[in-house]
């Protein structure tokens, strides 16, 4: 069933009730939904690109009036192109030691670098931490997710990719 | 040429002999190859031509197996399936094929189809023979089960003189007559310490088990009232849905009834590509998980060749095609290892579905159209796919669980990328402690103990709500901690406490669920041996869009107290949880000569006496999005429940906190803000630029910089995953020259080199289900 734009901004924000949201996990799938919640992001953003996809909390691929895809942080930062990995461009703080591993959990319960360290990524521009990363030194970073983009719009929703705005 | 097929030839029973069996096995699955629909269904015929009777028979058959698995549990005496439904049953079609499984640990839909195919391929039709009323056994993990503590009961089911079915039943028992006890032991290294297994062996005829079955099999493990119980609750579950079987096949007839078993498979193979194109969004998906093997311990008793620190590698690659179907590339895993965790590739692909009915496909037909609908790639020689017989698996459950976590992920960047948040979670946790052991117990049997409190962990965090604490474990999400009562009556150990466990769940907007823990005091036991069993050194799990993953785990043991004395004169004992271990507190109300407190988690048997303790320390979720979003009335609920220490409010959420006059804990939201610009502000002077940081990284791996177990598992990743250490070189920019080998470690070389597999015994022919 088709939820109204209210519950799917409660749900964005995480103040939905729970008979709705019980509903949500139990009931089919609202297929409308993907347009209704990329319209409420859009409208939440203050850049002028439209969303084409959100990559993540904060995360979003966009299209620039040049056609050109992105990936923008909702503070309004320019990541990379929309085909690289924006991890790549963001602050990078590895938590290598005890002493900045403890500052997160009681010592016995923290990761033994000499194991495995803690990588957090942050917006550069606003400071906000993006993805934590819980891997063994040495390890390269991945590339979490590679939509396709064209096929999701064109075969799944069977509508057209937005074309970049004049 | 051309071939041609008939599919009403599957829709047929199947009379056995010239391995009729077999062949029509062979006749599904080139239908299934050549059309790409399984059995070459196309058209539904009976879900087309009469869909109410279609469903009827779906909701009967579903209700019937549940109806079995609920009825025949209450014969159980073992904690483990009868207070925590450690127990499945599942229908099978002639081919060998799921079609419908009660609720339970339903990895097992296809573990014992696997056994059930390999049967059919491997020629028992003709010998032992298969005939109505057999009863066949299996828990042989070279087949694909998960570990040898689940033990199958395969019924064949036949109608006048055709075979039209199978029906398994599996529980898992409580010790299995392993080198150590408990049903998980810690300690094999080799498949010939994991227990007593058998393969795919008739023990019974007209419905009656054998004697030198049920003689032989007491003498080869510890629990043997529990053993004969659960056999007896497998035995009357599989009984019961035979029996409702042949009662549909009356009433709607026979030719009917195999339509029916054969295209419920192909629709849940259309089911999940549809519900892949609901939720997901098409592209390709890339995550990665670890967990420790800290094996080069003085309490971990093992040959000097496994004594070695290594860690598991779990990289994946998902790629979601635009026509639904999907395939999961598991490349650069690390080899399999002189541990017990290695997993059969049938164990990995069917608990999968594990995990996805509990977001992807929340159906109730659960069957193997799923796995039809999939692609996976398992590499050759990897710990999920080990070429060597010798392998041991008695805990495949700890690399399973960890190599899935970083699934769920995955799939949640879909969901949100869709707009169906309530679907996110950010992982699993860790399953563990395992707290297991044996001897005699408080009645002076002997006895061996698994507690299942470990199927209540914490769950992942959402993107719209806090994980569920103390809840669940992926592996049966039915979980359920069990009555301390209960406990008692199965275990010599008095519980002291049962608490939250603060600090356990991962951090985020949305936290994970925290874990518990329950402090247990050994009573009543005679020549009495515990272990642990869990992460220590890593976390599994892993946070997601910001999130920190859960705490890891560390253990606790005290032996030789004076808590008899305590208790004799009145005088305070430990009590409650570990609730803070910077600052342990048990030591203030105890003397003991030996006080273990580390992270090493994994121990073989050590000896424990009247009054000794013992910490069972139950992970939490990982958690989701920034900490710093996190409401300042959450956090105030954390810190009056007990799950988050007040100074980690202050440095991970920013808050700032006080008590108000009645003691409650209380968060100053404008300060609070102010906090949080401040760290945001510490971030950015803090962070550096990725592609700075990657040079000194690079300088590191250059010069070979990391631990041994670290090496070791980069080691044996690209000794097994030629891909993954082009693509490492590749990311760091790394020398052609550049290699890592286990020979350059220093380390014992056992399976390194020579290695034999269980395809070289003669007269066996191994079952291929996945692509290697």
């Amino acid at each position: 069933m088709a939820y109204d734009r209210k519950k799917i901004e409660e749900l964005i924000d995480g103040t939905i009730d729970w008979e709705t949201l019980h509903r949500m996990l139990s009931q089919p799938k609202d297929p409308e939904r993907f347009q209704l919640y990329v319209d409420i992001l859009q409208e939440r953003v203050h850049f002028p690109e439209t969303i084409l996809l959100p990559m993540g909390l904060h995360l979003y691929i966009v299209q620039k009036k040049d056609g050109s895809r992105v990936v923008k942080c909702d503070c309004g930062h320019e990541f990379c192109s929309a085909d690289d990995n924006w991890k790549m461009y963001a602050l990078i703080y590895v938590r290598e030691d005890e002493e900045s591993l403890n500052e997160l959990y009681p010592k016995l319960m923290a990761p033994d670098p000499s194991w495995q360290v803690l990588r957090e990524y942050y917006c550069p521009n606003c400071g906000t931490q993006l993805e934590v990363e819980n891997v063994t030194p040495w390890y390269p970073i991945l590339k979490d997710f590679e939509p396709d983009i064209e096929a999701f719009y064109q075969e799944w929703l069977g509508i057209p990719v937005p074309e970049p705005k004049k | 040429m051309t071939q041609t097929f008939s599919i009403e030839q599957n829709f047929q029973g199947v009379k056995l002999g010239d391995q009729a069996l077999k062949k029509h096995r062979d006749h599904v699955m080139t239908q299934t190859k050549a059309t790409g629909h399984y059995a070459g269904i196309e058209h539904f015929s009976l879900k087309t031509k009469d869909p109410i009777l279609y469903n009827k028979m779906i909701s009967r058959l579903r209700a019937g197996v549940v109806h079995a698995r609920e009825t025949a549990k209450r014969i159980a005496a073992s904690p483990i399936v009868e207070q925590e439904g450690e127990l499945t049953f599942t229908l099978y079609n002639p081919a060998g094929d799921a079609l419908l499984t009660s609720t339970g640990i339903i990895i097992h839909v296809g573990t014992m189809g696997a056994a059930i195919k390999y049967m059919i391929e491997n020629g028992w039709e003709e010998n032992p023979g298969i005939k109505p009323g057999d009863i066949f056994t299996n828990n042989d993990c070279s087949l694909g089960n998960v570990h040898p503590c689940d033990v199958h009961t395969i019924v064949p089911i036949f109608w006048e003189d055709h075979l039209i079915g199978w029906v398994g039943g599996v529980t898992h028992v409580i010790d299995t007559g392993a080198v150590g006890p408990g049903s998980m032991t810690v300690g094999p290294v080799q498949r010939f310490g994991d227990g007593y297994q058998v393969t795919c062996r008739k023990t019974g005829e007209n419905d009656v088990p054998l004697k030198d079955w049920l003689h032989e099999s007491q003498r080869s493990i510890r629990t043997t009232r529990y053993w004969l119980l659960d056999e007896r609750t497998r035995i009357a579950g599989v009984h019961m849905i035979r029996d409702l079987v042949l009662d549909v096949v009356k009433e709607v007839g026979v030719e009917t009834y195999l339509k029916f078993a054969y295209e419920v498979v192909e629709d849940g193979r259309r089911g999940l590509q549809r519900r892949i194109k609901a939720m997901t969004i098409p592209g390709k998906y890339r995550a990665v998980s670890f967990v420790d093997v800290g094996y080069n311990h003085p309490d971990v008793n093992v040959p000097p060749y496994a004594k070695l620190n290594t860690i598991m590698h779990a990289p994946h690659e998902i790629t979601i095609r635009a026509d639904g179907t999907w395939r999961l590339d598991f490349e650069g895993s690390s080899r399999w290892g002189w541990h017990s965790y290695n997993a059969q590739p049938v164990s990995f692909t069917s608990g999968i579905w594990v995990m996805m009915t509990q977001t992807l496909i929340p159906t109730e037909i659960i069957n193997d159209g799923a796995y039809y609908a999939t692609q996976f790639r398992l590499p050759k020689g990897t710990w999920m796919n080990p070429d060597d017989r010798r392998t041991a698996h008695s805990y495949s459950w700890h690399f399973l669980v960890s190599a899935w976590s970083a699934i769920w992920r995955s799939l949640s960047r879909a969901y949100f990328a869709r707009g169906y948040l309530e679907e996110v979670n950010a992982g699993n946790a860790n399953t563990s402690n395992w707290l297991q052991g044996g001897g005699f117990n408080q009645y002076d049997e002997i006895h061996a103990v698994n507690s299942f409190e470990a199927a209540a962990e914490g769950t992942g965090a959402g993107a719209v709500k806090d994980g569920l604490d103390h809840a669940a474990a992926i592996w049966n999400p039915e979980g359920d901690m069990g009555d301390m009562e209960i406990w008692e009556l199965a275990e010599p150990l008095i519980y002291l406490g049962r608490n939250v466990k603060a600090n356990s769940a991962g951090y985020g907007k949305y936290r994970g669920g925290c874990g518990f823990e329950t402090l247990r005091l050994v009573h009543g036991a005679k020549d009495w041996t515990m272990f642990f069993m869990g992460n220590g050194y890593m976390v599994s799990d892993g946070g997601l869009m910001g999130g920190y993953p859960a705490a890891t785990g560390y253990r606790f043991e005290a032996h030789k107290t004076d808590i008899k004395d305590r208790i004799e004169k009145g005088e305070p004992i430990p009590l409650g949880g570990d609730t803070d271990p910077d600052h342990p507190e048990y030591e203030h109300f105890m003397q003991a000569l030996e006080v273990k407190r580390d992270k090493q988690t994994m121990t073989t048997e050590t000896i424990f006496e009247d009054y000794d303790l013992y910490l069972n320390y139950l992970r939490g979720g990982p958690g989701f999005g920034d900490p710093l979003e996190r409401t300042p009335q959450q956090i105030e609920a954390d810190l009056q429940g007990g799950y988050l220490l007040p100074r980690y409010a202050e440095k991970v959420y920013g808050a700032s906190i006080y008590q108000d006059d009645q003691g409650a804990w209380r968060v100053d939201p404008v300060q609070t803000k102010k906090n949080r610009e401040k760290i945001k502000q510490e971030r950015l002077k803090r962070g550096r630029p990725v592609k700075v940081w990657m040079e000194e990284e690079r300088a590191k791996i250059l010069k070979k910089e990391a631990s041994l177990q670290v090496k070791h598992m980069y080691a044996s990743s690209f000794q097994v995953g030629p891909r993954f250490y082009e693509e490492f070189k590749a990311f760091w920019g790394l020398p052609e020259s550049w290699s890592l080998t286990e020979e350059e470690l220093g380390i014992s070389s056992f399976g390194q080199k020579y290695r034999m597999g269980v395809e070289q015994l003669p007269d066996v022919k191994p079952l291929v289900l996945v692509e290697e």
